[in-house]
Order: C-alpha cells, then structure tokens, then sequence
C-alpha cells in the first residue's frame, strides 16, 4: 500500500480556502489538537492555540486531489 | 481364453473412489487407452454425447448448483478456475479523492470501494462495456471513452441532527450521515450511457446496504471513482463469483443389513435427510434372507447422498464395520455457484463454456502454426 497514491491530478490544482483568512500567503490555518478548532497562524507567530491556548496544532489535510487504485 | 469385455457393473465400479477409514483407493482415472488390455478407451465425441448429462438442482439468479456427469476433472476443473478468474465483470478501479476527514484512511477506504460488487443493466453490461485500452508507450494512462469507464462520485458529510432528542445516543440518530452505505454512491453517466444505463438499468450497488465509513460531525469523505471491466486473476473485486466450487458425489453402499438400534445410530453418523429408516417388510425377507427375522424392525437406507459431506464417521464404529461401502463418483461433478450480483450465476457457467472453447480454438490456431 506504500506504494501507491500520492500521485496527484493531472493539474495538481489548489483549491482556495473558502472559509476566512484567505488573501496573504503567510497566513496558514492549522487544527487545534484539544479543540479542534481552526488556528489561523502568522509566520513567526507561536505556535499556539488562540482559544484555548493549546500547543498542539495539526496540519490540515491537502486541498488537493489524491489520487488511488483501488486495490 | 479370449478376454471378456466388462460387465456394466465393472464400468461403474471403476468410477468409484473407495474411501476408507484413514486411506482412499482406486483414485486415478484409468478411462485413456492402453490402460486396460484389449479395451478400447480413446476419446471420441459421439460417446462423450452419448454419456454426458447435466443436472440442475437449484438455478437461483446469485446462486446455482448443477451436476455435470460423466466428465474429466481436468475439465471440471478448467471451468471452475475459469469462473474465478476470467470471466469480466465492472468494478472500482480509480479512486479520486477530494477529501476525506473519517477516521478510516484514504488507502483502506479505496480498497474498501474497490471491492463493493456492483450491477447494471444486463444488455449494456454484455454488448456496451468494453475492455480499457492499453496505456500509452509513454506510460500515461490511455483516453478514457463512454464504453469503458463509468463514473461514480460519493460525497458525504456528517453533521448534528437538530431533530434529536437530548438523551439520544444512537448515533445515527443524533448525527445526519453518521453512517456511509454503498446506496449513497451516484453514478454520472456521460455520452452514450445515457442509452444503456439509465432508469432499473442503471449502474449500482448489488448490496445498497454495505457500510462503507462511520462518520462524526463535520467530517466528510468527497470523492470520484472510475469503473472499468477487468478480470478475477488481476484482482478478486472482479471475479463475478463468490465461490464457484465443485464436489464429487458421494457414494453410501450398505452392503449388510443394518437393523434397529444400529439403524438409527448409522443416521446420526450422516448429515440430516442422507440416512432414513424403513421398516423391514415381508419382501425385503424373501428377496435377501438376511433380513428374514427381522420384520416389522427398521433398516437403514440411502435417501440422498448428495448430502452426505463424507464425514467418515459410521467408519469409526465397530459396529457397522464390513457392513457399509463408502466412495465417491469420479466423474460427477456438482458445483455450486455463488454470483456477487452482477452476472447471474447461470450466465457465469454458460460464459465459462464459451470461454473454454474460445482458449481451445485460440490453442488449437498455435498448434497449426507450430507444426506446420
């Protein structure tokens, strides 16, 4: 199974955010760990949860298309 | 003395493979010439006709058991493996992903997707459906046309039941979606599927009630799925069968009487509706003097031993010992066949027929060639 997958679509498109803190570049959005809230985050910003001041921020999944065979 | 031919009870005898306690007997088929001196035993087609019957004992759409008598194993043997493993059936082979936030993971819930059985409309399934080009030399995949890929989508998302009660814990019931069935799967049919596979003939699941994800809320599973026509040795999801299988047909030769207690003893050794018991008449008496005396107890006799599973059990007792033959029919074949729902289990031997004959022409071509 590690080999498959991972191969992206033809175009590889990025979906925009829909959902707030689109525009700049820098602004990337992470998952609280304790929450699960969504953690807009600056560079340079800590690393840190702005409602419950968790540390344990999660990357979120790939906009883009995954493509499998399935086997 | 010249050679005498033999009995028809020798040619039946010769069919039986004796089974023993612990060992199994005359096993190979001594039925080619020059086995049996002076007998002529080469193949020819008016005698197979002439021997050759088949048995239908249930011919349910997805599930079908027949008897194929007075044939070769090899034979047997090639439609069953054919069955498996060549003829063609749809199934998921693409898996687009556009998201999937459930707990199961992105590979798991492919190959999951994969293996759901689906059917469609009979006459488009056998004359529209085509097989997928060959890739390309440069390794991209080919083209894909209306005859050949089928798409699919499923797009779910799971969110709280406002309607639920407070104390509610089921979670289907306090969560919209909670759970993903093969139901929820859409077909998008394009092009000229909108001529074969639209309406009761549509492409959709066998089973619409195969739990596929559990979903929490706010997750979601978002996807595209391609189907394409393959066969059962490149991957299970495509064999048509569930099981396809053949048994040989168990022989019960009771060759001393078995009275009474005995009786009812040697039918708890079989399966049910294999053994029954009758009781002794008067005639039973003057035909075999064995049974003089006995009248009025109960024998036991063969009902049905296609049943049997051949256990060996009554073997193990010392009571019915030297007083039953156990063995089974070498040349009658019973298959049972399974179908996944997307051929009829009829139409899948018929298939795998025409499929033999197909590689034995295919065989026969080469043949020529190499010789000539």
């Amino acid at each position: 199974m590690s080999g498959q997958g991972e191969s992206y679509g033809q175009s590889g498109r990025e979906y925009e955010n829909s959902g707030g803190g689109g525009g700049s570049g820098a602004v990337m959005h992470y998952m609280c760990g304790d929450c699960a809230v969504r953690v807009p985050l600056e560079k340079g910003a800590p690393i840190r949860c702005q409602k419950c001041g968790a540390r344990v921020l999660y990357k979120e999944r790939t906009k883009r298309m995954v493509q499998f065979e399935a086997r | 003395m010249p050679r005498q031919p033999p009995t028809k009870e020798e040619l039946e005898a010769r069919k039986i493979v004796g089974i023993n306690l612990e060992t199994i007997t005359n096993v190979h088929d001594t039925n080619y010439p020059g086995h049996y001196p002076g007998e002529d035993h080469s193949w020819d087609i008016e005698k197979f006709k002439q021997e050759f019957s088949v048995e239908i004992h249930k011919n349910d759409p997805y599930e079908a058991s027949f008897s194929l008598i007075g044939l070769d194993a090899s034979i047997a043997n090639a439609f069953r493996r054919i069955m498996i493993s060549d003829i063609p059936t749809l199934a998921i082979e693409q898996v687009f992903l556009n998201n999937n936030t459930s707990v199961i993971q992105d590979e798991v819930l492919c190959h999951r997707l994969g293996l759901i059985p689906f059917t469609a409309g009979k006459e488009g399934l056998r004359n529209f459906v085509e097989w997928q080009a060959k890739p390309r030399e440069t390794g991209e995949p080919a083209d894909c046309r209306d005859s050949d890929t089928f798409q699919l989508e499923l797009k779910v998302r799971c969110e709280h039941n406002p309607d639920a009660g407070p104390h509610e814990t089921d979670p289907t019931k306090l969560y919209k979606h909670a759970h993903v069935y093969a139901r929820d799967i859409k077909f998008n049919p394009v092009g000229r599927q909108y001529e074969w596979f639209t309406g009761e003939n549509a492409i959709r699941p066998v089973n619409p009630d195969i739990l596929i994800a559990k979903l929490r809320p706010g997750q979601e599973i978002d996807l595209n799925m391609h189907m394409h026509k393959g066969v059962g040795s490149d991957h299970a999801k495509f064999s048509p069968v569930a099981t396809a299988t053949y048994r040989i047909l168990p022989v019960i030769d009771i060759v001393e009487p078995i009275l009474g207690r005995d009786a009812e003893k040697f039918q708890k050794c079989f399966p049910q509706g294999v053994i029954g018991l009758e009781k002794v008449t008067a005639e039973d008496g003057k035909r075999d003097s064995r049974y003089l005396g006995h009248e009025g107890e109960l024998k036991a006799v063969v009902l049905d031993a296609m049943r049997d599973t051949v256990s060996r059990e009554c073997l193990r007792h010392d009571e019915f010992k030297n007083k039953v033959k156990l063995g089974r029919k070498r040349d009658h074949f019973i298959y049972g066949v399974e179908s996944t729902g997307q051929l009829e289990s009829d139409d899948i031997f018929l298939q795998s027929v025409q499929h033999l004959k197909a590689k034995a022409k295919t065989f026969e071509k080469q043949l020529v060639n190499m010789v000539r």
